[in-house]
C-alpha cells in the first residue's frame, strides 16, 4: 500500500521564486487523480514534490512509509514513476526496447520478468513495431509513448505523468485511455497533469485545481467545472460538453457526452 | 492566380526511410489564406510543413520529386536564411525552439531580429511590442529555460512573429498550453490572418481548427486525400474514414444522427448546436458566422 501524504507542503526555488504554498493532500492507493490549473500555476512543482524529484522547503510529503526528505530519488522512483512533459529531458538509450527495459533491469527484476513486463509496455503504448528503432528518429508523440513505457516497465505502485494528452492523434489518445484502464485494473495510483478538461473528466475519478500555487477546488469533475468562481480564480474552461449543455439550457452537472447525446434525444426524439 | 505556396507533384523520402513520407502532394496556398492540416501522427505533416519551409532539401537531404515553390521561386534556389525571413515556423515542441544562448526572454525574442541585421533602435520597440502581444511582458527578465512549458511556448511564438514574416507555419502551437493561453495563441493567429499573413497549422485540436480555418487539408499516410473548404470536409462522409478527431460538437452531432435525431446541418461550431436542432426557427445558413 502506497498512500501519498502530503501534510503543508511549501516548495521555494533555490533563485527565491515561490511555487507552492500549503499544499495538503492525501491520495489513497487505486485513485486516479488529476491536476489542473493554468500554466504556472504550481502543477509541475506539485508533481515533483510527490516523487522527490523536488523535495519541500516546508511541511512533508510521505510516499507510504517514506519521507521524501528521508529517500533519494533513485529510492523513491520504485514507489513513483514519473513522465515527463518534454520526453527528451527523459530518454538517453538509443533504441527504444533498450530505454524502456533499463528501468525494469535497475528495478532487479530477474531477466523473464524483465523481458516480459518491456513486451507488455510497450505492446500497451502502441509502440511495438518501432521497438527497434531509434527514440529520436520518433515522433514527438511517439517518443512520449516511449517514456511512458519505460516508466510503467518498472511497475511502481504509483505513477505520475505530466501532460500525456500533449500532441496527441485520436489513435494515442484511445491508446492513453486503454492504458489507464489497465493501470486501474492492476490498483495501480495514477496521477496525471493536464490543460485536457475532456481527458480529466473521462478518466479521472478526482481532480484538483490549482491557482497561484495553491490548491483551490478538489473534488469530483462536477465539483470543479461548473463552479463559476474556481473557473474563474483558475482561468480554466469547462470541457466542451459543458459549453453545449448551457447552449441547449441543460441544467448544471452535465459533463459526457454520452450524457449530453442522451439529453438531446429525450428532448428531439418524443417531440 | 498562382499561390504564394506551390507543391506539384511532391515525394519525398528521409535519407534512412524505406518508404516515402508523402506522395505525389499538390497544394496551391493562396496568399491570405489560412489552412489547417490534419490528418494522424505519422501522416506526414510536419514532414509536409519542412518542405515549405525549405528545411528539406536545405537541412534533411534524403530524396525530392516533384517542386515546392515560395512565391514562384523554387524553394532549393532560395538560400536557407532568406527564407527564414519569408516563414517563420513555431515549432510543435519549444523545448526545441529555445536558442540556448540568450539568458534572458526579451534578448530570446530579440534574437531573430539581430541575425537579420536590424538596427538596435528598431528592435527594441518591436521586441517591446511583442512581448505585450504575445502576454509575456512579465517574463521579460526570466531565463527562457525557467519557464514552463506553457511559457516558453508562447516565447517561442513571439521570437518568430517578431521577424514579420509573410508566412507563418505553427506546427501544434498550443500543445503544451492551458485552455486560456491556447485561445490567446489562436487570437495571435487571427490578428496574424487580419494582417494578411498566410498560415498553414498543424493542430489537433478540432474545435479551433473548425472555428479558424479558411480551408482544410487532410493528410493520410503521406497523401492529401482531402482539401477543401473546412466545412465541406468535415461535412463529407469520407473524413470519417480516416480517424482522425472531429470537433466536439460535430462528434455529439454524429451520434445525435446515429440515434434517429435529424439536424438541420452537421454543426462544426458549438454555437451552432441550437441551430441545427432547429430550437431557433429561422433560415439558417452555415457559412454565415459573423
Amino acid at each position: 500500500m502506497t498512500t501519498i501524504e502530503i501534510k503543508e507542503a511549501g516548495f521555494t526555488y533555490p533563485d527565491g521564486t515561490r511555487a507552492l504554498e500549503d499544499l495538503t493532500l492525501t491520495i489513497p492507493t487505486g485513485m486516479r487523480m488529476a491536476i489542473i490549473g493554468q500554466n504556472g500555476a504550481g502543477k509541475t512543482t506539485a508533481a515533483k514534490l510527490l516523487n522527490g524529484l523536488l523535495k519541500p522547503t516546508e511541511g512533508s510529503v510521505q510516499i507510504g512509509d517514506w519521507k521524501t526528505t528521508e529517500k533519494t530519488t533513485a529510492q523513491l522512483s520504485r514507489k513513483v514513476g514519473y513522465v515527463f512533459q518534454n520526453p527528451d529531458d527523459q530518454i538517453f538509450h538509443n533504441e527504444v526496447i533498450e530505454e524502456v527495459r533499463f528501468g525494469p533491469k535497475n528495478m532487479g527484476f530477474d531477466n523473464d520478468k524483465v523481458e516480459e513486463i518491456t513486451r507488455w509496455a510497450i505492446e500497451l503504448c502502441g509502440i511495438s513495431e518501432y521497438a527497434e528503432e531509434n527514440p529520436y528518429n520518433l515522433p514527438y508523440s511517439m517518443r512520449k509513448f516511449v517514456t511512458i513505457a519505460s516508466v510503467i516497465a518498472m511497475d511502481s505502485d504509483v505513477i505520475i505523468m505530466d501532460e500525456p494528452t500533449a500532441g496527441q492523434d485520436k489513435i494515442g489518445l484511445e491508446i492513453l485511455g486503454r492504458l489507464l484502464d489497465v493501470l486501474k485494473e492492476k490498483g495501480k495510483t495514477v496521477i496525471t497533469i493536464t490543460h485536457d478538461m475532456e481527458f480529466a473528466t473521462a478518466h479521472f475519478d478526482r481532480i484538483v485545481v490549482m491557482a497561484n500555487r495553491r490548491i483551490i477546488a478538489d473534488g469530483q469533475a462536477t465539483d470543479v467545472f461548473y463552479r463559476p468562481d474556481i473557473l474563474k480564480e483558475s482561468m480554466l474552461k469547462p470541457p466542451a460538453v459543458a459549453h453545449m449543455a448551457a447552449l441547449l439550457g441543460f441544467g448544471d452537472g452535465v459533463l459526457h457526452r454520452s450524457e449530453l447525446v442522451e439529453l438531446i434525444k429525450k428532448r428531439h426524439l418524443v417531440e | 492566380m498562382n499561390g504564394i505556396i506551390q507543391l506539384k507533384n511532391v515525394s519525398y523520402r528521409y535519407p534512412v526511410g524505406e518508404d516515402w513520407a508523402l506522395r505525389n502532394v499538390s497544394i496551391d496556398i493562396q496568399r491570405g489564406e489560412l489552412v489547417s492540416i490534419v490528418g494522424n501522427n505519422s501522416s506526414g505533416k510536419t514532414t509536409l510543413c519542412n518542405l515549405i519551409r525549405g528545411f528539406i532539401p536545405h537541412f534533411y537531404k534524403g530524396e525530392v520529386e516533384g517542386s515546392v515553390e515560395v512565391d514562384g521561386q523554387s524553394v532549393e534556389d532560395y538560400q536557407l536564411g532568406q527564407l527564414g525571413a519569408r516563414i517563420g515556423y513555431v515549432f510543435q515542441n519549444p523545448f526545441i525552439q529555445i536558442s540556448g544562448v540568450k539568458e534572458t526572454v526579451f534578448d530570446e525574442v530579440a534574437f531573430g531580429l539581430e541575425n537579420l541585421g536590424v538596427p538596435v533602435e528598431e528592435i527594441i520597440p518591436r521586441v517591446e511590442e511583442m512581448l505585450k502581444l504575445v502576454k509575456i511582458e512579465n517574463l521579460r527578465e526570466k531565463n527562457p529555460f525557467e519557464l514552463s512549458g506553457g511559457q516558453r511556448q508562447r516565447v517561442a511564438i513571439a521570437a518568430i512573429i517578431v521577424m514579420d514574416p509573410d508566412i507563418l507555419v505553427f506546427d501544434e502551437p498550443s500543445s503544451q498550453l492551458d485552455p486560456i493561453g491556447t485561445e490567446q495563441v489562436f487570437d495571435i493567429i487571427r490578428l496574424m490572418k487580419e494582417r494578411g499573413k498566410t498560415i498553414v497549422l498543424v493542430e489537433h485540436k478540432m474545435d479551433l481548427v473548425a472555428e479558424h480555418s479558411d480551408r482544410l487539408i487532410v493528410l493520410d499516410k503521406g497523401t492529401i486525400v482531402m482539401d477543401g473548404p473546412v466545412r465541406e470536409v468535415l461535412e463529407a462522409p469520407l473524413y470519417r474514414s480516416f480517424n482522425i478527431q472531429y470537433p466536439h460538437v460535430t462528434e455529439v452531432a454524429l451520434e445525435l444522427q446515429e440515434a434517429g435525431v435529424e439536424l438541420r446541418f452537421l454543426p462544426i461550431r458549438a454555437d451552432e448546436l441550437p441551430l441545427c436542432l432547429g430550437a431557433v426557427e429561422r433560415k439558417v445558413n452555415p457559412d454565415d458566422n459573423n
